[in-house]
């Protein structure tokens, strides 16, 4: 029973603990007044390099930097410049502006306005959402920079702006406020100087941390005794290390060594302290949470990676095809001239310019060369990026405002941090989960305890049940109808305590066995602790900040059963609780004379208090078996080093008892591994947790289950343990690693041996170490990967990041890291994905996240319900971009081989510069943001579905040159359709012949219609806003071409009154626009209507499982079956939860009863 | 982080709000519905149903066309060096074409030429003009973008400049039909447009083909721009090499078996580039001149897609797709690579 408690208890220190080793962290003792001695090393070096700093206290220096702060990215200066160099890191952009600068001379195929406009109006939009987005950073800075706190100004406190804060401000902040600059402690509202300090956003832990001014300082009790405080500190220069602070502060002449003790950090808040007065020492980014910003690594999603490439191909495909029309034109220029006779005469060979001299037709090739890359840049979709941002911001709003993914309780919506790897979420082939506060709530729960050999609480835990699930026990059956399988976090009634048995709760304790040891068990649960009481003035009721969830845990189940802790004061704690002699309410008070802080290498911790009647007591509390004892009557020594003494100090104790506590699993949390599982998403659970924890907790939350054969790699044996015991190091590292290597060995035989069972992987932290070493970290991928589930166990925050590392690289796939806790941060930064749990744990986990949501079964729709519709309309929209502007570009080539390849474009400037800008742009925005292939709880319903997108079945390099070669496809379609169509007879009743403006107006309408048809087609689901972008675009077009063909001819040169003149009234244009754009679409038509005949990709299968549920809502049962022939085609071999179906469903039909009590995540 | 609750996210929500409004009326596309041979079925019949009569309709309308092509670029030159031939400014260059016609011709009839092998659309050619010149009188000077056709030999602007105006066509036609002269009415060739808007009525010709080298035809000096149509017909630039522009049209009727004689002023030099000349008379329907392309196509397409229709229903009737049939769930099996 120990174990549940105790190793939770444990496991949240240690991994605390381990984060603040990790990070440099100086933990300071306590309560514990510094050293004043003056014997530290550190201390000499003050004012030698690095250590400069010198604060006049009360005297502002005005040469150091403001306190306001800016994380823009840019200012009103550096704005224009730095945005556009940013811009201009894509290729794209750089190509569109040598274009750009080459269409003022002559080689231009078009007039240079037109060149340069649509990249204009495309590096407009980008710099716009720039600025909107650094504007909003702007306002939030601002918010911070005037922000105001009391600073000292002639003798009196007044209001300042944070911003106006100046080094050696002597400030004065009020509870609940915040610290507005790095602030070295001088007093408080208590007379002991001391305060409390919440770090939340800081380093994500929630628990009040004890600052202590010195003493020398500590008198300044109120706002006059600053008239005459002089002093002068030196200390260290600005640095990013939040948990080391040297210097010390000069007082009337007299040198005092200052800590972190006395430091007050910016973004930090003071809390249950009325007020402090403290010294301004660093100032805005000076401030050690500035120093400490990090940039996020920024990360590319695997599709824009891949886009890129399709660039480059598209880049060289469109040199290939100017070198072939460059060739061809030398030839036609050189053959203009033949010795000496003219032969194309109109051209005037014989007095021409460099660009079409017969004489020089190399040169002239050449030059052809520029103009002609310029000419078909159109291949090159210029508003590409842009649109993708815009799709992705506007994705990124729906996932902010799914209301399925908003957890209520706190008031969380899910959040896209960033917004550019939202197809990326579609992609995930592996997840890597954090334990504690990710799969369960981190609310530890009181439920069981054992007092004197008696166990009482009559919870079940889920672990329990888990257990008891996989031992077959028919017990468990009844217990499900009893107790809801998977209670909410919200059905205790008190938050922490889940324990029922009427034997020792309303004070009945008193009657049991051994009341004497119940009482000092309790006692002992409400003094051994570092907890502050809360008491709300109102109700009258308690609430604490703890360290710790478990250890709120364990303070509140006394108070629930009468040992209610309400005072807490820097000597004593105060009680009330019951006398079993008299039977009432008495308050009774300890005076604590020492705290023996929690150590992760002893494991406990231990307060020594002296009760009323004089007796001492060591009350210690402490994980793993070790023990929950008490010892009496101990000789008061407080001796300065009575943290190497505690252990002599903590033996022959006595145990009064052992206490569970539960951190529940998250609603839901079964349910969505198993879901992810069938998604083909294999799950790694990356936790601190001892073995046997992350193994109960893997059958908890169906990771693991019965039949699966467990491959368990553990250093934990006899032969390493007795190694250990010797001092050899080298060999002992030796002896682990060959031990190591070979158990990896044997798990692998086995795999390759076995047909088709599942395999599940767990390691410790230990063997982690060794086999993520570089020659064994190969052969470790290799045996993780042909597992089903893989739990890491005792592994350090590096151990996950490097396991995250190991995979990602290792597989090549897409990794996604979940987790809550500031110990989360470097896997979910180094996934491709990382995603932060928002709750308890502080925002560290978030702030490096790309995602954050609530809980973690809200994972389940923001893969396969948002990734996939991310993953699957990037896709269609890449493809569907590079379609359009090649069935554009080849138009334009194509009709270049009937001008003797010179150059000329088949359409008008300003027509061309707006087809991407204005035609063809909206819909495949409205397409990006709102299709669905599939409808969302069929995207839950299949999960395999999900498979699309780690298989990257929709981005496929088949799928994309399939869609190119569309494009040629319709290019040549239309050019050919219609210019034989109208080659060049009468195309009017009144016997007028079509000119160059006339026919590439008409070919240039059936690209438009046949580019915007075609998305009505790829489209899937529509709303009355794609419609409006389809159908407006085509709109678009000819308002176009009534508007700037009516603006005088000198502006509109060749589309002058084209369409009201020409072409509205003849009946042949619109005959043929009807012809050719449906000529173009009917091959894709045809091919689409086969492919989803016969050939159906697995969301087609679903669509017409949806239409058929939609045309007959009675589904019949048909459709029943072929949905589970669906769902059952998708069970993997090596699936987790899936394999577990499969068995359920061979139960199902033995005994439906069973099917439900045995598996209840899956009905 | 600031976090906020869809509750209260009044930017968005009424954003988010409208979207949901449009989920009502928004439908699934029409490839949503696969393997439901109706709406496919259905698809493939009307384009059928819509294409086929148009096609009928456009292919009656073009073979009721009649059209003579009278191809003269060889006939009209005897002389084995045509190159010489044509230029030699001397010679009678006349030449005189008979052609009969097979079908009664309703007027008006249309006279084209028709040329071959000619690039009116070279990039040199097509940007070798001056809008402004062309419209307005003060802009004489704009020839920037004529060269080198800008400037006559001693210097002057050249009105129109450029290759486009130099290179005007210049064989002439006068028609007899029976021996009967008849007269071709050369008004309303060009579009109106052209005429009001793009070619000056104060713009009158200067120094044209006074050039080095004399191009083609020569205008009237006294005649305004905006009332040259044959200058402005022939400067709206053809698309393709080979083209046909409107010389004129003959407003009576011609009869079955009618004689019409051509005389040609064969002036204009196609031969130096082995470009071809042609006369081309033809009526017109609504559809425009012949060209049996459009309802060809039309009806071939509208073939197509019954045919395929046809193949869906048979497919359907023959091998009906058999509901949980897990043969036919090729997942994980790669499909062919195409679009989709």
């Amino acid at each position: 029973m120990a174990d549940d408690g105790g190793s939770n208890r444990t496991r949240r220190r240690t991994r605390r603990r381990r984060n603040m080793r990790l990070s440099k962290l100086y933990s300071f003792a306590c309560g514990r007044r510094p050293s004043v001695a003056d014997d530290d090393p550190e201390s000499s070096r003050i004012g030698g390099p690095g250590f400069s700093r010198v604060v006049n206290a009360g005297v502002p220096e005005q040469q150091q930097g403001s306190n306001s702060i800016s994380t823009t990215k840019y200012n009103v200066v550096t704005f224009f410049p730095k945005s556009l160099f940013e811009q201009f890191r894509r290729v794209a952009n750089i190509y569109f502006l040598v274009a750009g600068c080459l269409a003022y001379t002559n080689l231009a195929p078009y007039s240079s306005s037109t060149a340069v406009a649509p990249l204009v109006i495309v590096l407009l939009a980008t710099m716009v959402k720039e600025a909107i987005e650094d504007w909003r950073r702007y306002q939030q800075d601002s918010e911070v920079n005037n922000r105001s706190t009391k600073v000292l100004q002639d003798g009196v406190f007044s209001d300042v702006k944070w911003k106006d804060l100046r080094v050696g401000d002597i400030v004065k902040v009020q509870k609940d406020e915040f610290f507005p600059a790095d602030l070295v402690l001088l007093s408080s509202s208590y007379e002991d100087a001391i305060c409390y300090v919440e770090t939340m956003n800081l380093d994500g832990e929630t628990n009040l941390k004890l600052k202590q001014s010195l003493e020398v300082t500590s008198n300044l009790l109120d706002d006059d005794s600053f008239t005459t405080f002089r002093a002068v500190i030196r200390c260290e220069d600005p640095n990013a290390h939040l948990y080391s602070f040297i210097g010390n502060i000069e007082i009337q002449e007299q040198q005092y060594p200052l800590s972190p003790q006395q430091l007050l950090l910016r973004d930090s808040k003071l809390r249950n302290t009325e007020f402090v007065y403290g010294i301004v020492i660093f100032t805005g980014h000076d401030s050690k949470v500035m120093q400490n910003a990090m940039k996020v690594p920024s990360k590319r999603s695997n599709v824009e990676k891949k886009m890129d490439k399709i660039i480059y191909l598209l880049l060289s495909s469109l040199v290939l095809i100017s070198v072939i029309g460059s060739i061809f034109f030398g030839i036609a220029t050189r053959d203009d001239l033949q010795d000496g006779r003219i032969k194309r005469w109109y051209l005037r060979p014989d007095d021409t310019s460099i660009y079409f001299d017969p004489n020089k037709p190399a040169i002239s090739a050449v030059l052809h060369f520029l103009t002609a890359m310029m000419l078909y840049g159109y291949f090159i979709p210029i508003s590409l990026y842009i649109s993708i941002e815009i799709v992705k911001l506007l994705q990124a709003l729906f996932i902010n405002n799914d209301i399925h993914m908003y957890h209520e309780e706190t008031d969380t919506p899910a959040h896209a941090r960033t917004s550019n790897l939202n197809e990326e979420l579609g992609q995930v082939d592996t997840i890597l989960t954090d334990k504690t506060g990710t799969l369960t709530c981190n609310s530890m729960e009181f439920i069981k305890c054992s007092v004197a050999g008696t166990a009482y609480g009559r919870g079940i835990t889920e672990v329990e049940r888990a257990m008891a699930k996989r031992k077959g026990s028919p017990l468990i059956a009844d217990m499900v109808n009893l107790n809801k399988p998977f209670q909410t976090e919200g059905q205790t009634a008190v938050k922490g305590f889940n324990f029922i048995d009427e034997r020792v709760m309303d004070d009945n304790w008193v009657n049991q066995p051994h009341p004497d040891v119940i009482q000092m068990f309790f006692r002992l649960l409400a003094v051994c602790h570092t907890c502050i009481p809360e008491v709300d003035e109102q109700s009258g009721k308690i609430s604490y900040e703890a360290e710790s969830p478990d250890e709120a845990a364990f303070v509140v189940a006394a108070r629930e059963l009468g040992f209610t802790f309400y005072k807490r004061t820097q000597t004593g704690i105060s009680l009330h609780e019951l006398d079993p002699l008299s039977g009432k309410q008495v308050d009774r008070s300890y005076k604590i004379l020492h705290v023996l802080e929690f150590n992760s290498a002893r494991k406990r911790m231990s307060v020594i208090v002296k009760d009323d009647e004089g007796k001492t007591f060591l009350f210690s509390k402490g994980a793993d078996r070790k023990f929950t004892e008490a010892k009496n009557s101990i000789s008061a020594d407080r001796d300065e080093k009575i943290e190497e003494a505690a252990d002599s100090l903590e033996r022959d104790l006595i145990l009064l008892g052992a206490t569970a506590v539960e951190d529940k699993l998250q609603k839901g949390v079964p349910e969505c591994i198993d879901k992810l599982a069938q998604a083909g998403i294999k799950i790694w659970v990356l936790t601190g947790d001892k073995m046997e924890t992350a193994i109960n907790i893997g059958y908890a939350c169906s990771l693991l289950r019965q039949g699966m054969k467990q491959i368990t790699i553990t250093l934990e044996t006899a032969d390493i343990i007795a190694l250990e015991k010797g001092s050899d190091k080298e060999a002992v590292a030796k002896a682990s690693k060959d031990n190591v290597v070979q158990q990896i060995n044997e798990g692998k035989k086995l795999i390759n041996a076995s047909s088709g069972e599942a395999f599940a992987l767990i390691i410790d932290g230990k063997s982690l170490t060794y086999a993520l070493e570089d020659d064994a970290k190969g052969i470790f991928l290799d045996l993780a990967i042909g597992c089903g589930s893989v739990i890491c166990c005792r592994s350090s925050p590096k151990q996950k990041a490097l396991v995250t590392r190991l995979v990602k690289t290792g597989t090549g796939k897409v990794t996604l890291a979940i987790g809550d806790g500031a110990n989360d941060v470097g896997m979910i930064q180094e996934a491709d994905i990382g995603v932060g749990i928002s709750g308890a744990e502080g925002m560290q986990a978030v702030m490096a996240s790309d995602v954050s949501i609530a809980q973690f079964r809200f994972l389940e729709r923001l893969l396969l319900v948002h990734g996939h519709w991310c993953y699957s309309r990037i896709s269609s929209m890449i493809c569907y971009f590079f379609y359009k502007n090649i069935t554009f570009g080849v138009t334009l080539f194509l009709y270049e081989a009937y001008t003797s390849f010179s150059g000329q474009a088949f359409y008008n400037d300003w027509a061309m510069a707006l087809y991407n800008v204005l035609f063809t742009s909206l819909p495949v925005i409205a397409m990006g943001v709102f299709d669905q292939d599939v409808p969302a709880r069929f995207c839950l319903k299949y999960p395999m579905l999900y498979q699309e997108g780690p298989q990257n079945l929709l981005f496929r390099w088949s799928r994309i040159l399939g869609w190119m070669l569309y494009g040629v496809a319709s290019a040549v379609i239309i050019f050919f359709f219609s210019t034989t169509a109208l080659q060049h007879q009468a195309f009017r009743e009144s016997g007028e012949v079509m000119d160059l403006a006339a026919l590439g107006a008409t070919a240039y309408t059936c690209v438009v219609w046949a580019v915007n048809v075609q998305m009505v087609i790829t489209v899937s689901y529509f709303t009355l806003i794609q419609h409006i972008c389809i159908w407006g675009g085509i709109a678009l077009w000819y308002v176009f071409l009534v508007a700037y063909g009516a603006i005088t001819p000198t502006f509109s040169t060749t589309y002058f009154m084209v369409f009201v003149d020409a072409l509205a009234g003849a009946a042949s244009y619109w005959v043929v626009t009807l012809l050719v754009s449906t000529a173009a679409l009917i091959p894709y038509f045809t091919y689409a209507v086969i492919k989803t005949r016969f050939f159906p990709d697995y969301h087609n299968k679903i669509q017409w499982l949806h239409h058929r549920n939609r045309g007959q809502p009675d589904s019949n049962d048909a459709d029943v079956e072929f949905g589970q022939a669906l769902r059952q085609f998708s069970v993997r071999s090596t699936g987790v939860g899936v394999s577990a179906r499969r068995d359920a469903a061979a139960l199902v039909r033995l005994n439906s009863k069973v099917y439900h009590a045995d598996s209840p995540q899956l009905s | 982080m600031r976090v906020r609750s869809p509750k209260n996210a009044s930017l968005f929500g009424s954003l988010t709000g409208r979207l949901r409004l449009t989920r009502h009326v928004a439908a699934r596309g029409l490839l949503s519905l696969p393997g439901i041979p109706a709406p496919i079925v259905g698809a493939f019949s009307l384009i059928g149903i819509v294409f086929v009569p148009i096609g009928l309709a456009s292919l009656s309308a073009s073979q009721a066309i009649v059209e003579l092509v009278d191809r003269y670029d060889a006939e009209c030159v005897s002389a084995s060096d045509k190159v010489g031939f044509i230029q030699d400014t001397k010679t009678d260059k006349a030449c005189t074409r008979t052609i009969t016609v097979p079908k009664p011709m309703k007027g008006p009839v249309h006279i084209y030429y028709q040329l071959e092998n000619f690039y009116q659309n070279h990039r040199r050619y097509v940007k070798s003009r001056s809008d402004k010149q062309l419209r307005y009188k003060d802009a004489a000077n704009l020839i920037k973008t004529c060269e080198p056709e800008g400037t006559s030999a001693d210097g002057a602007p050249i009105v129109p400049c450029g290759l486009i105006a130099w290179s005007l066509f210049n064989d002439t036609y006068s028609f007899s039909v029976n021996k009967k002269t008849i007269e071709v009415n050369k008004k309303n060739i060009a579009w109106e447009s052209d005429k009001s808007s793009k070619f000056g009525s104060d713009v009158y010709p200067k120094n044209f083909q006074k050039g080095g080298l004399v191009g083609g035809g020569k205008l009237d000096e006294k005649m305004p721009l905006s009332e040259q149509e044959d200058l402005i017909v022939w400067m709206r630039t053809a698309a393709l090499p080979t083209f046909r522009k409107l010389y004129g049209r003959i407003e009576s009727d011609i009869m079955a078996s009618d004689e019409i004689t051509v005389v040609i002023q064969n002036n204009y030099n196609t031969y130096s580039f082995g470009g071809t000349k042609a006369l081309v008379l033809s009526t017109t329907s609504w559809i425009g001149g012949k060209n049996n392309f459009i309802g060809v196509a039309y009806v071939a397409i509208g073939g197509i897609c019954f045919f395929l229709a046809l193949c869906f229903v048979i497919l359907h009737v023959v091998k009906p797709r058999t509901l949980g049939d897990p043969s036919y769930l090729s997942w994980n099996k790669e499909a062919p690579d195409h679009p989709n």
